[in-house]
């Protein structure tokens, strides 16, 4: 099951714990996520539910490739991280 | 007179009050983060912060407790358009750029003007938000463009004390719109208007005028001000047509524009170079005043920095208060003046605030 961990910097606004997740996809995963904190989408997602401008998301070591639709795949024993970019801030 | 003044700053919102004749700051909330509209309901004394975190997208928060603690509300956000996660050009927003309450008898209702140029309507104190979309439909649309942004936005919003369903919205770049039905239909009304920024035979289309600030008259509602991008406009007939007030000293390029409460003859604009210069003229900060409706205008400089000055007032940042005697202005450079006699003279109140978006008197 992938586990999904957030930038601390995000814990200033919104609680957001890392955990333990369903989800063949980052966009499998994180709905997941969404689904029990709604709030926290906004902060990671537009309003199109692209990931936003400055906010990176790594699987393990590799950054993903696909910022608009999240489709990049994910297996049972992987980290998802959300990060936030250097620039933006 | 007002006591008390709020701020929205790069880095946070600041809540002023004024005690034994001196302004302090005694409050302070989102430290370390931009804020880029406040408001305080007159209706019910609501607080409204808008942010626009660098990382994390507009955020909007509101104080029932007069700014003890700010729970987040819903932002406005744009509909989902379709399969749209995969084009890259749909819309999203990236700014709240202002915020007004609807009329006297209309509680609870809010609109939210924003980058990329949508109008959003709330009916329940921000609790939920809904984008206009008559006007985000109006024919030509797609041809607004940015005005300091990269996409077009909306920052003046004036609800017509008279008739809450009269409202106009002032576009950077897509001149003035107004409803007379509460948003049901819109028109273009920035007629009048001169654009010296494009060719010669669009420089009077409506539709691509920047008004920089709009200010509508409390007392005569029919008299609006504008800043625009290159010159100062007013209005006599509630915003429908535009003549050009070319008495402006020393420069007519601006951001800023503030009426008087009881009195539509007379208004304060915060000139500078021009739009490719964009420091007061001659490094020396000055308010321009007029008394006689545009006709002439007094240069006010007693207090402000009169030499190697390079602040610059954004479009919400110089506010009256409800006498028209108090003013203030916050800087791109972080100082903050007050008057207590209608501009003649200033204060400094604080000279090391982060760049200063959003002035309001509370």
């Amino acid at each position: 099951m992938p586990r999904v961990a957030f930038t601390p910097n995000l814990q200033r606004h919104i609680s957001c714990p890392p955990q333990d997740v369903g989800g063949a996809t980052v966009r499998a995963a994180l709905d997941t996520v969404f689904a029990g904190n709604p709030r926290l989408r906004s902060y990671i997602l537009d309003d199109q539910d692209r990931l936003r401008q400055h906010i990176y998301i790594f699987i393990n070591n590799d950054r993903i490739a696909d910022r608009e639709g999240l489709s990049d795949t994910v297996g049972a024993q992987d980290e998802i991280y959300v990060m936030q970019a250097l620039t933006g801030g | 007179m007002s006591d008390r003044l709020l701020l929205g700053t790069r880095k946070g919102l600041f809540d002023l009050r004024r005690d034994g004749g001196a302004w302090s700051i005694v409050n302070k909330a989102f430290v370390g983060e931009p804020v880029s509209m406040l408001l305080r309901d007159p209706r019910d004394g609501a607080l409204y912060a808008a942010l626009a975190l660098g990382h994390f997208g507009v955020k909007l928060h509101r104080s029932d407790d007069d700014g003890a603690s700010w729970p987040e509300l819903p932002a406005p956000a744009m509909p989902k358009a379709g399969d749209a996660a995969d084009d890259k050009n749909a819309p999203s927003v990236s700014l709240i750029w202002s915020l007004e309450p609807g009329g006297a008898s209309q509680p609870g209702l809010l609109w939210a003007g924003t980058i990329p140029g949508g109008l959003f309507r709330s009916d329940d104190r921000g609790e939920s938000w809904t984008l206009n979309e008559p006007l985000w439909n109006v024919p030509g649309r797609d041809k607004w463009f940015g005005g300091g942004y990269d996409q077009p936005g909306i920052h003046s919003i004036c609800v017509d004390p008279r008739n809450g369903d009269r409202i106009l919205a002032g576009v950077s770049c897509a001149g003035t719109w107004l409803t007379e039905d509460g948003g049901k239909s819109w028109r273009q009304s920035a007629h009048g208007m001169i654009a010296e920024f494009m060719p010669p035979e669009q420089r009077g289309n409506p539709d691509i005028q920047d008004p920089h600030r709009i200010v509508q008259s409390p007392a005569a509602p029919d008299v609006l001000w504008t800043q625009h991008h290159n010159g100062i406009f007013r209005s006599e007939n509630g915003g429908t047509q535009w003549h050009e007030i070319t008495a402006i000293k020393p420069a007519k390029f601006g951001f800023a524009v503030a009426v008087h409460p009881a009195d539509a003859n007379t208004a304060w604009f915060v000139p500078g170079v021009k739009d490719e210069c964009r420091v007061p003229v001659d490094g020396a900060l000055v308010v321009a005043r007029t008394r006689d409706g545009g006709k002439s205008f007094e240069v006010l400089r007693e207090g402000l920095p009169q030499r190697d000055a390079y602040d610059l007032i954004y479009r919400h940042g110089l506010a009256v208060d409800g006498t028209g005697n108090r003013l203030a202005m916050g800087s791109t450079t972080g100082h903050l003046w007050a008057s207590e006699d209608g501009g003649d003279r200033w204060t400094l109140i604080a000279g090391h605030l982060p760049p200063i978006a959003c002035v309001r008197f509370a």
